[in-house]
């Protein structure tokens, strides 16, 4: 499968060591230092079940140009993963406010497991949504294309309320994974955080998935639901 | 002519590490004030549960400075230092001008340090910048250095080593006029501003790069928004925001670290503690005001005392008398006072973004307090302050004609008012050809003490993922009290002062015109975290080239909304205010956001010499070699 990330994890992993070794050093201004950061965006508990929840994390390597990012997407259900994904991209900055990535995707779950070549990009437009939308390429000339965008509204300096949305378009019919072609599912959620310092932040929200187009007839002709609101408790960090 | 009281004259070399005997407790000793004289300890983690001392003072022409790690507490929690001798801020050096002074500076860290004289003009391997002026102090290991002092005034002095600034290596350097001081005063005391906190800086740039707004807790929230909307309307509102919403910035991003993580100091005491200065009656008191601050700019007021200033950056100048002043990271001003013997007086010094303050007590009597005034509003930027010109500017206050540039081009974006068509408004240029202006050595270049005549000139350089903004029109930086100060006049009755004000006392001793121009652009990328000059960073900048005897023009351009000091090394800046005759001389320079200010140097330093921001974060970007050979 992915042989790359073995290596680059190593070297990762040793300059991760380094640059916590160096903490303490009262010395040393550099410019653009290589610096780590792992950011979880969600890690959430969905409708009180304790098997039920979502991780969407992200980690980062590297300089203020250039990045190695290692994104995880992980939705469990009643003790089942519905969606467990990981990406791991060069990310290179191409303009003040946004940056190209460029990469693969593996999926775990659903079953059959699949990979992808990832073609993103990720930044702030204006008006201040944060905006990641990728196109992706899997094997036999499978394609999808999934955007995301949110929104944080400073309701006052510590708690903030964060609309998002994120679509997800397939090139393709897969129907081992219950996949039609189209605009086959979206998110639509609401998050209510609040920043007990600016590195963790609790927060309650809603989400409401459905499905779409042909993906809810195969979904209906499955019986299953269609959509699906459901509420979570979570949180964000980084460091 | 100043006569001061005896003072116990301490020689550097007698001293213990630990010993604390400062200038205030040794003369307050004299004056019967019952401070204790002097202190020591035993061990480190001792000495952070005293109560804390202003520095002490050293005179004399040799000393031992002893720079090493030092156990403080200064916020309530245990915290690392690093310090000169022990002491923060570092001893108050008190030398006497033509004397040769021998400095030798033992460097007991773990890890490379340096001490640059700041302000100070001598040969370039007594500068003290690790990497143009020597190799650096390594751990262990000293350095002696050895300069003729050929100047008097205040100045200061820091770490140029690392982020060893933040943590607490600076002093005061006050030197005394060989002729007789045409400043009259009875008695001076040091005000040496800094910035302390318990992280380590290396963490708070590290943060800076993964959220540049962590610092700042004055966001726009909803209920500003419905503020706004009630005052002006939904469409006024909307066209308000509309600029700062496409640019992707914030019109509250004043400081990049503010008193979320700061504790604002005067003398190395706090705010609680009130650091007191103290006076006899009838005395004219010298304040030596010195901003050694990592990253804050601060405003600095006395309620219900006038502050002439006499000098600006240890150079005199015709005094002016204010109310305010801003005085920017690692600038000193001094300001002579007359206080009452009866009150007692606050020494104001609130942060550019007013998220905190430090003050100290002017007082004839040691057991006064003085009224603590409250902080002035908080700020916001303006169109004006991303270099833009909109409704209600005076154009006439522009010094810059816009030389050889094509007007029709410019004025499109500022007639419109369209917001959207000012984030590229160059884009139709052709930057190649202009590119050429900006070493402008034409024979039409401005006359000298009036700045450049040249317009805004972008380097091809600063365009790319690393710049974010970029001015269209500079705004005149000599004539504006800065963000947060213009209205002080009208609102609270306030003369504040600008570098307009400033003229020299004595007259320009290089009268010649500026044989060439050099446009320099301070850039940057706000959400980045990235610092540079016209786009380029320091580690990927070519040296800056001047010729040995050469009388030059630099002129800075502001392409940021951050207010940035800049600091020439090795000679002086000399600001044209508009007055030719006399010019002031300053060391460090604040560049105001959208804006531009220019300056004559007389190179007539042989050797390398750093040339950078003063903002400890912003340097190791922004920051270029100058060469004079």
């Amino acid at each position: 499968m992915i042989d790359l990330p073995k290596k680059w994890l190593t070297s990762g992993l040793f300059s991760i060591a380094l640059i916590f070794t160096s903490h303490g050093v009262l010395a040393g201004a550099k410019d653009d230092p290589l610096l780590f950061m792992l950011n979880i965006d969600k890690f959430e508990v969905r409708d009180g079940d304790d098997d039920s929840y979502a991780l969407e994390a992200d980690a980062w390597l590297g300089y203020d140009l250039n990045k190695l990012r290692l994104k995880v997407e992980v939705e469990r259900v009643k003790g089942t993963n519905e969606n467990a994904e990981l990406q791991l991209l060069y990310s290179r900055a191409i303009a003040p406010f946004w940056d190209l990535q460029l990469g693969v995707r593996h999926d775990i779950d659903p079953q059959p497991e699949q990979s992808w070549a990832v073609l993103g990009v990720q930044g702030i437009s204006p008006y201040f949504f944060d905006i990641d939308a990728a196109l992706f390429i899997g094997k036999s000339g499978r394609s999808a294309f999934r955007f995301e965008a949110e929104y944080e509204q400073m309701l006052t300096q510590r708690l903030v309320l964060i609309p998002e949305i994120e679509l997800n378009f397939h090139g393709q019919t897969d129907l081992s994974r219950n996949i039609g072609s189209g605009l086959a599912s979206s998110e639509l959620s609401l998050r209510l955080v609040y920043q007990v310092r600016r590195e963790f932040s609790p927060y309650v929200g809603v989400t409401w998935e459905a499905k779409h187009g042909r993906s809810k007839r195969i979904a209906e002709s499955n019986g299953e639901e269609t959509d699906n609101v459901q509420f979570v408790v979570g949180f964000q960090a980084w460091f | 002519m100043k006569k001061q009281p005896p003072l116990t004259l301490l020689s550097s070399s007698t001293m213990s590490r630990r010993r604390f005997i400062t200038g205030a407790a040794a003369s307050s000793t004299v004056l019967g004030f019952g401070l204790h004289s002097s202190l020591s300890f035993a061990d480190p983690l001792a000495d952070s549960k005293v109560k804390r001392m202003p520095p002490q003072v050293l005179r004399g022409n040799r000393f031992d400075l002893n720079i090493g790690y030092q156990a403080v507490n200064i916020t309530g929690k245990d915290s690392l230092a690093t310090t000169v001798n022990g002491s923060l801020p570092a001893p108050t050096l008190r030398w006497k001008e033509g004397d040769t002074v021998t400095i030798k500076v033992t460097n007991n860290l773990s890890h490379d340090s340096s001490i640059h004289w700041h302000g100070m003009i001598l040969p370039t391997h007594m500068d003290g910048v690790p990497g143009l002026s020597f190799a650096g102090i390594k751990p262990g290991e000293s350095y002696e250095y050895q300069f003729t002092v050929n100047q008097s005034g205040t100045y200061w002095y820091h770490s140029h080593s690392g982020f060893q600034e933040q943590t607490g290596i600076y002093g005061a350097i006050v030197i005394e006029p060989k002729e007789p001081d045409p400043v009259a005063y009875d008695r001076d005391h040091v005000v040496l501003l800094s910035d302390w906190t318990d992280e380590i800086p290396e963490n708070i740039y590290a943060k800076l790069k993964k959220m540049s707004h962590y610092y700042n807790r004055r966001e726009r929230t909803t209920g500003d928004l419905w503020r706004d909307i009630k005052e002006k309307g939904v469409g006024n509102t909307w066209n308000e925001r509309r600029m700062w919403n496409q640019m992707r910035m914030s019109e509250t991003d004043i400081s990049d670290v503010t008193g979320e993580t700061y504790t604002y100091l005067m003398n190395g005491m706090t705010p609680e503690d009130g650091w007191k200065a103290l006076f006899r009656n009838g005395e004219k008191v010298r304040l030596r005001i010195i901003n050694a601050s990592a990253m804050t700019i601060f405003d600095v007021r006395i309620p219900g005392l006038k502050m002439t200033v006499v000098a600006s950056d240890g150079q005199n100048i015709e005094p002016v008398s204010v109310d305010e002043f801003r005085i920017g990271v690692a600038e000193t001003y001094d300001v002579i006072v007359e206080p009452d013997s009866d009150s007692a007086y606050t020494i104001f010094a609130q942060s550019i973004g007013r998220t905190g303050f430090t003050r100290g007590v002017l007082t004839a009597d040691a057991s006064l307090e003085a009224a603590i005034p409250a902080m002035d509003y908080a700020p916001t930027l303006g169109h004006q302050d991303m270099g833009m010109s909109m409704a209600g500017m005076d154009h006439s206050a522009m010094k810059m004609p816009m030389g050889g540039m094509d007007h029709s081009a410019m004025k499109m974006p500022m007639e419109g008012m369209d917001h959207s068509a000012m984030k590229m408004p160059m884009e139709g240029m052709d930057h190649s050809t202009m590119g050429k202006n900006l070493n402008n050595s034409a024979s039409n270049l401005g006359k000298a003490g009036y700045g450049t005549n040249v317009g805004v000139v972008h380097a091809k350089t600063e365009f790319g993922p690393h710049v974010d903004m970029r001015v269209e029109l500079m705004q005149n930086g000599i004539t504006d009290p800065g963000v947060g100060l213009r209205d002080h006049q009208q609102r609270y009755g306030r003369k504040v002062l600008t570098y307009a004000d400033i003229r020299n006392l004595t007259p320009t001793i290089d009268t010649r015109e500026p044989e060439r121009e050099i446009q320099l652009h301070l850039t940057g990328n706000m959400g980045r975290y990235m610092w540079s000059m016209n786009g380029i960073s320091f580690a990927d900048a070519k040296p800056l080239a001047l010729k040995y005897g050469e009388r030059v023009r630099i002129v800075l351009v502001n392409d940021t909304m951050m207010t940035h000091p800049i600091h020439l090394h090795g000679v002086w800046s000399e600001l044209e205010t508009g007055e030719p005759n006399y010019i002031p001389r300053k060391h460090t320079i604040m560049v105001q956001p959208g804006s531009s200010v220019s300056y004559l140097v007389t190179a007539d330093a042989m050797g390398k010499w750093a040339y950078h921001c003063h903002l400890l974060f912003h340097m190791p970007g922004m920051m270029r070699e100058v060469w004079i050979s």
